[in-house]
């Protein structure tokens, strides 16, 4: 009986396209656009002007706090202009657009293509250089990566988990990338460790890549304490509290975080940034994204420079299918719908996914029928339907009281709903609200 | 039998006399002293409990009054200034009077001006879609249609045009108490002055884009061309990242800004219908807009069409 986490849970559909094409350099685009705020947290601060020229893996804008990341350009090339533009959060954004000129890289970049396994940093010198190369969470939520690694004073990290779980459907950047960069992959897991100073590893992969879970389990008997846990295949597993369940069978606290329980959790997408960053200097402005979606002429996964143009991302696979209803950025269960196809890539995002028009309405709202399918199927034994009606009749002190705040909008409930009642979205209504509330009742 | 019907009567009225008793010297004991008056401007007021004045009730805002030591900072908006009279009275103090509101919405982008560029099927909530995205149109400021401000309205004074998908307010119902304000989450709504004449001009539009990006995306978006500004003699208009707002207080009502107004962004509501000159006639473009509930009132400037046009070349470079 595989391992998974013991509270509700869906099984959509796995539709995994592209799991067996290799990952990709995509092609230089002619213009980037990087928003300076890809990450939770403070927005960073443009550090270049107009017509500045800079290289690739040049900081163009600094961390402008503790919860907030450098963003370097992704291109060498020239500064064409700093201005609002739609990213995919659908508001306009401040954005550095960048002509590209070439590809020259800062000198300090090691571009050996060699895998580099040793290094000889302290903690506290690993935690800064994660920070300067602007790494945050590959996974999509995108919190800075040195916040996390940052133990708070009174706790201690007992584990670091590596979340290979990839539970979205369609997606399979991480797949991909731990079969092709399994080394590096350790050897960014062992200098995670390090900076944790924890001895034990473990990489959470669902049974779905069963490929990536023998790679990897042979890589693992070279490298002292990583262990390779196999997983039930079930959404949400890739949410933090609920691997850390279905590893190590602890529970997160409500309202806490996942160092209460003695855990870390990290992205594998990350793992493979931070190997990058420290053994190769190399900070954070490309990513691997899937371009995926049933009328798809070419599912693929590319490895693409930051601010590069989804119509870019979307032509490279076989241009925009004629039938297309909805493009989502991320996943089908939590990624985004798209208001317009000509926004930028960020560091979060780990997929485009396009839906053709039958699929992609939602049905006809109907009325709540009590069959409690979301109750059963939230992840975090809340009751959705609840939330949704108390937060309709704003009745915010009952909703944070049903801890609404517990929610980790993976959407298992509106999935699940056989009248289509839009659960999620006024629990989110709500969650904001109550959150709004929460911080007056502090100041 | 007739033993226990005696003995019954006498037991309940027994414990019905030691329970008046017990009561009797409770409220004495626990007697709480309340200003009497509190009842009197709670009578006073129109019992709506809107929260208008910021209280949660008419009760709490009765108690605010007498508490007070002058009425300056509370108004009832719903009663207005009669009604504030009245509790003056009660209290012996000074009134102060407010010019009467009416809200007004800043906003005229009707899906015949404004091109939908997607469509949005989640959850009919304005705030569940401005968390979510700029909207199912290019302008990210303006009305989403989904109607919160009409349910947020206690007193029926609004409406949701099907024509243009854009919220009404009838003005004879409107109390200006600003629960549609406090609804709306792209901040759309506004309390001006109901004014003379109930005679109202105002800026509709709340777009800050550049006037190129604006009018492509709305063509009665107002574009900062800073025309009214100039026309202006009162010094009532101001123009603030690409967007001009009239200054109700100093606005006398003289229409100039309207006609100035190369896309019509300018309302004026409740006009009597000005002469349209021969010479501007020809290129009129077909415009209803229902502002209250008497339209032949209504009356929009119109303009050049050529004019126009130029107007927005010279925006977009």
């Amino acid at each position: 009986m595989l391992k998974t986490f013991s509270k509700g849970g869906v099984h959509p559909p796995e539709n995994k396209l592209s799991a067996v094409q290799t990952i990709e350099q995509l092609a230089l685009p002619k213009m980037v656009t990087i928003p300076i705020s890809q990450h939770i947290g403070a927005p960073s601060t443009p550090i270049v002007n107009k017509n500045d020229l800079v290289k690739t893996g040049q900081v163009i804008a600094k961390s402008s706090g503790f919860v907030s990341a450098n963003i370097h350009s992704s291109v060498s090339g020239k500064v064409v202009k700093i201005d609002s533009v739609m990213d995919s959060s659908g508001y306009k954004k401040q954005s550095i657009i960048i002509q590209v000129d070439g590809d020259e890289w800062e000198e300090s970049i090691d571009r050996d293509p060699n895998l580099k396994k040793e290094f000889d940093f302290s903690s506290e010198e690993i935690i800064k250089k994660v920070g300067e190369a602007g790494i945050v969470g590959l996974g999509g939520a995108t919190f800075p990566s040195q916040v996390k690694l940052s133990v708070p004073k009174g706790m201690t990290a007992e584990i670091l988990i590596i979340n290979g779980v990839e539970c979205e459907p369609y997606l399979t950047a991480d797949h991909r990338l731990m079969l092709e960069k399994g080394d590096e992959l350790m050897v960014g897991t062992k200098i995670l460790m390090k900076a944790l100073k924890v001895e034990k590893s473990i990489i959470g992969i669902e049974n779905n890549k069963i490929d990536a879970i023998n790679h990897l389990t042979e890589l693992a008997k070279n490298y002292e304490g990583i262990e390779i846990q196999a997983l039930k295949v079930q959404y949400p597993q890739g949410g933090e509290k609920q691997l850390i369940q279905a590893v190590i069978n602890r529970e997160v606290p409500s309202g806490g975080l996942p160092i209460a329980v003695g855990a870390v959790v990290h992205n594998v997408g990350t793992a493979y940034a931070v190997y990058e960053a420290i053994q190769k200097n190399k900070p954070l402005f490309e990513r691997v994204v899937t371009v995926t979606g049933k009328s798809v002429k070419n599912p693929s996964n590319y490895l693409a420079r930051i601010g590069t143009s989804l119509t870019e991302l979307i032509e490279a696979s076989g241009g925009l299918p004629e039938d297309t209803g909805k493009v989502i950025s991320g996943g089908p269960m939590m990624g985004k719908a798209l208001n317009k196809i000509d926004v930028p890539m960020t560091k979060g995002t780990s997929g485009v996914l396009i839906i053709p028009e039958g699929e992609s309405r939602r049905g006809q709202i109907q009325d709540c029928i009590r069959c409690a399918k979301c109750v059963s199927v939230c992840p975090m034994g809340l009751e959705p339907y609840l939330l949704m009606t108390v937060t309709e009749q704003q009745n915010y002190e009952r909703a944070e009281n049903e801890q609404t705040m517990d929610c980790i909008e993976c959407g298992s409930c509106s999935y699940a709903c056989p009248s289509n009642r839009p659960l999620l979205d006024y629990i989110r209504l709500g969650k904001a609200e109550v959150g709004k509330i929460i911080r007056s009742r502090r100041t | 039998m007739s033993d226990i019907v005696i003995y019954t009567i006498i037991t309940v009225s027994a414990i019905g006399i030691i329970a008046a008793i017990i009561l009797y010297f409770a409220a004495k004991k626990f007697h709480v002293v309340e200003d009497p008056r509190i009842d009197d401007i709670e009578d006073a007021l129109p019992s709506a409990n809107c929260g208008g004045c910021g209280y949660p009730g008419c009760r709490n805002f009765a108690e605010a009054c007498v508490k007070a030591e002058d009425l300056g900072d509370l108004f009832c908006p719903v009663g207005g200034n009669d009604t504030m009279k009245d509790v003056a009275g009660i209290l012996g103090k000074e009134a102060v009077e407010k010019t009467p509101q009416v809200a007004v919405i800043r906003c005229s982008g009707s899906s015949e001006y404004r091109p939908r560029t997607n469509s949005y099927d989640g959850a009919a909530n304005c705030t569940i879609v401005s968390n979510l995205y700029s909207g199912d149109t290019g302008c990210q400021y303006g009305c989403l249609g989904l109607g919160e401000c009409v349910d947020a309205c206690t007193f029926d004074a609004m409406y949701m045009d099907d024509k243009t998908g854009l919220p009404v307010v009838i003005q004879d119902k409107c109390t200006a108490c600003g629960d549609c304000v406090r609804a709306c989450p792209k901040d759309i709504i506004e309390l001006r002055n109901q004014g003379k004449k109930d005679r109202r001009i105002f800026v509709s539009c709340i777009n800050e884009d550049k006037g190129g990006v604006a009018k492509k995306n709305c063509s009665v978006a107002c574009i900062g061309c800073k025309l009214c500004e100039k026309e202006c003699k009162f010094d009532a208009i101001k123009i603030e990242n690409f967007l001009a707002y009239i200054d109700y207080t100093k606005c006398v009502l003289c229409r100039k800004c309207v006609s100035v107004c190369p896309t019509d962004a300018i309302h004026e509501i409740n006009f009597t219908p000005r002469k349209i000159k021969p010479a501007e006639k020809k290129p009129v473009v077909k415009k209803e807009v229902v502002v209250s509930e008497n339209p032949d009132l209504v009356n929009i400037a119109k303009k050049n069409k050529d004019e126009d046009n130029t107007q927005t070349e010279s925006n977009d470079k």
